[in-house]
């Protein structure tokens, strides 16, 4: 018997393009909000590119921060209402590369934050490269794609760090898993989480939406590695 | 009077009582005492204070702090100010307060740890990309700077603007007794975000961009209009009018003050806010002054900033034909001999006018 799952109230209209894996992860996002009851109680800073499109597509309150800046702004609100949930969402290139510093100090001083990091490996609005793409580029010039929640997991004392991917039915369900923890090290008071977010895009990719998602299996995800990078409480 | 107090830590426990409840910045000499003291006082007052990774992190962090509805404090000196401009420029687009003490130091890029006024254009234009204004308060005096601090919050929350005191190395470095104001009682401004998302916002695609600048520009004339400050003295009969702010501002009051005794009929106006500028003191000196011959704009930095303001207001209330010269001493105090010896000569004719 199909069973028809009923959309977030929290969800609103996406202008993410077709195949894009950005509203997915907003639906998962805006389901744990539902079913852990921070619907009105949830203040967001989002990135700049693809992720503004966040205004429109759901429904809390929400800071647009400055290109790269999230992690700094979520810093703020976190400080100055120690009681709400405080998430960001941003692409790779706006959290890996333009606010590198913002991300990793953020979690070097393990703020209580979730951050969601959406890499599709490329600036989705504007199309560049960013350092988490794995071709079209020199690496001799450029350097090997980064890993930034391997760079968090290990290298600072985060409570919780996954990468999770918008591919399958059964990765999907997985990385609600990883957003859930995420949602719940920061209800807690562990401290800093991070979920990258594998996801195809196929306007930049110029790949029909089907091809590139087998891309992303193919090519990308064996690169990367999906899992929980940093367990919580371990 | 009370004790003696060094300028940079005068004015931080200045916003501590205003209310601030937040700092968040990275240092920069010669404003750095503000944050050492800070991070001292703020945990003993319950309060939070966050030493960011960079100045950009730091106004990032005010922004989401002030997004909340509430008082946060930053500073800095020039090179940092520079660093903060894109997050100035997003809290105006969203029009979320903050105050911001801007300690300058002279010149571009790193400069140097002298005191000037080699900031005014950027502070006064607006700093950042796009069409918006911040209040800029020229503190002469430590306590005139713990006096602007202190109110320096209502007039952000008043506007929901940013309110920035420009002042320079000499007066957050040096001490003076100073008179602190009674600590006010803590308070969310209820615009705030508090999770509830109680203010929708609009359509993301369709802006309608003539309104949100007509909102935008309406408050903008009004802080142009009601936040003019200043203080003049002998406008009515001055042949020359000296025109200063800040810690040359105090040196060329003195001046005037000595030049009026040897019978120079000399005049003063000191601009207290930067921007707006006080274009009311012109008006009033255009209404009752017939013998004027010329403005002396007194500045430190290369060939007078604030001289341009100078000439616009000038030759707003009809007195484009006067003369506007600029004396312009590039870092520190100008000293008392120099400023007479130059008036001198810009009575002989020696020093030409720029306008």
């Amino acid at each position: 018997m199909a069973i028809e799952k009923k959309a977030p109230e929290l969800m609103n209209y996406s202008l993410f393009c077709g195949g894009c894996g950005h509203g997915v992860l907003l639906r998962l996002i805006c389901e744990c909000l539902e079913e852990y009851g921070l619907d009105k109680k949830t203040i967001a800073a989002i990135g700049v590119g693809c992720s503004c499109h966040l205004k429109s597509g759901i429904s809390i309150d929400l800071i647009q921060s400055p290109h790269g800046r999230a992690a700094a702004v979520a810093t703020g609100i976190r400080r100055a209402e120690p009681d709400k949930f405080v998430f960001t969402y941003q692409g790779d290139g706006d959290a890996y590369n333009i606010g590198i510093a913002e991300t990793l100090n953020a979690a070097y001083r393990n703020e209580n934050i979730c951050v969601f990091t959406v890499n599709n490996g490329n600036f989705g609005m504007t199309g560049q490269k960013t350092a988490t793409s794995p071709s079209g580029r020199n690496c001799d010039l450029t350097g090997i794609p980064i890993k930034v929640p391997e760079l968090i997991a290990y290298s600072f004392t985060p409570a919780y760090v996954a990468r999770g991917a918008v591919t399958t039915p059964a990765e999907i369900n997985k990385l609600k898993g990883y957003i859930k923890n995420a949602f719940e090290a920061q209800l807690n008071n562990e401290g800093y989480s991070m979920v990258e977010i594998m996801c195809s895009c196929p306007t930049n990719w110029n790949l029909p939406p089907i091809a590139a998602r087998q891309r992303l299996i193919d090519e990308v995800i064996p690169y990367y590695g999906l899992g929980e990078i940093k367990k919580r409480g371990v | 009077m009370g004790d003696m107090v060094k300028g940079n830590i005068a004015m931080a426990e200045a916003a501590m009582r205003a209310g601030a409840e937040i700092y968040a910045g990275y240092p920069i000499t010669p404003s750095t005492e503000t944050m050492e003291y800070l991070s001292g006082r703020m945990p003993e007052l319950g309060r939070t204070f966050i030493q960011a990774e960079s100045e950009l992190a730091g106004i990032n962090i005010v922004m989401g702090v002030s997004a909340c509805g509430h008082r946060v404090l930053t500073a800095s000196s020039g090179p940092g100010i520079s660093l903060k401009q894109e997050g100035i420029s997003y809290m105006n687009q969203m029009n979320f307060p903050a105050v911001i003490l801007n300690v300058v130091r002279w010149g571009n890029g790193l400069g140097a740890l002298n005191g000037a006024q080699t900031d005014y254009h950027r502070e006064t234009r607006g700093g950042g990309n796009g069409d918006y204004r911040n209040i800029i308060l020229c503190p002469s005096t430590i306590q005139e700077g713990v006096d602007l601090m202190y109110e320096a919050f209502d007039i952000a929350e008043k506007y929901r603007c940013i309110v920035e005191i420009m002042t320079e190395s000499g007066l957050g470095q040096m001490m003076e007794p100073c008179d602190y104001p009674e600590f006010r009682e803590i308070k969310r401004c209820d615009w705030g975000l508090d999770g509830t998302y109680k203010v929708r916002r609009g359509d993301f695609l369709g802006r309608d961009l003539q309104k949100e600048s007509d909102v935008y520009i309406a408050k903008v004339r009004a802080m142009r209009e009601n936040e003019q400050r200043w203080e003049a003295l002998y406008t009515e009969d001055a042949e020359y009018v000296f025109v200063a702010f800040g810690l040359p501002g105090r040196a060329v009051e003195g001046i005037v003050q000595e030049l009026r005794a040897n019978g120079e009929k000399v005049g003063f106006i000191r601009p207290i806010t930067a921007w707006p500028y006080p274009e009311k003191a012109f008006e009033e000196l255009a209404a009752k002054n017939k013998n004027l011959k010329g403005f002396i704009s007194v500045e430190t930095n290369g060939e007078g900033q604030m001289v341009d303001d100078v000439a616009l207001y000038a030759k707003k209330y009809g007195m484009g034909s006067v003369p506007v010269y600029a004396l312009a001493y590039v870092c520190d105090i100008p000293k008392d001999d120099t400023l007479k010896a130059d008036f001198a000569r810009i009575k002989d004719g020696e020093i030409k006018e720029v306008y």
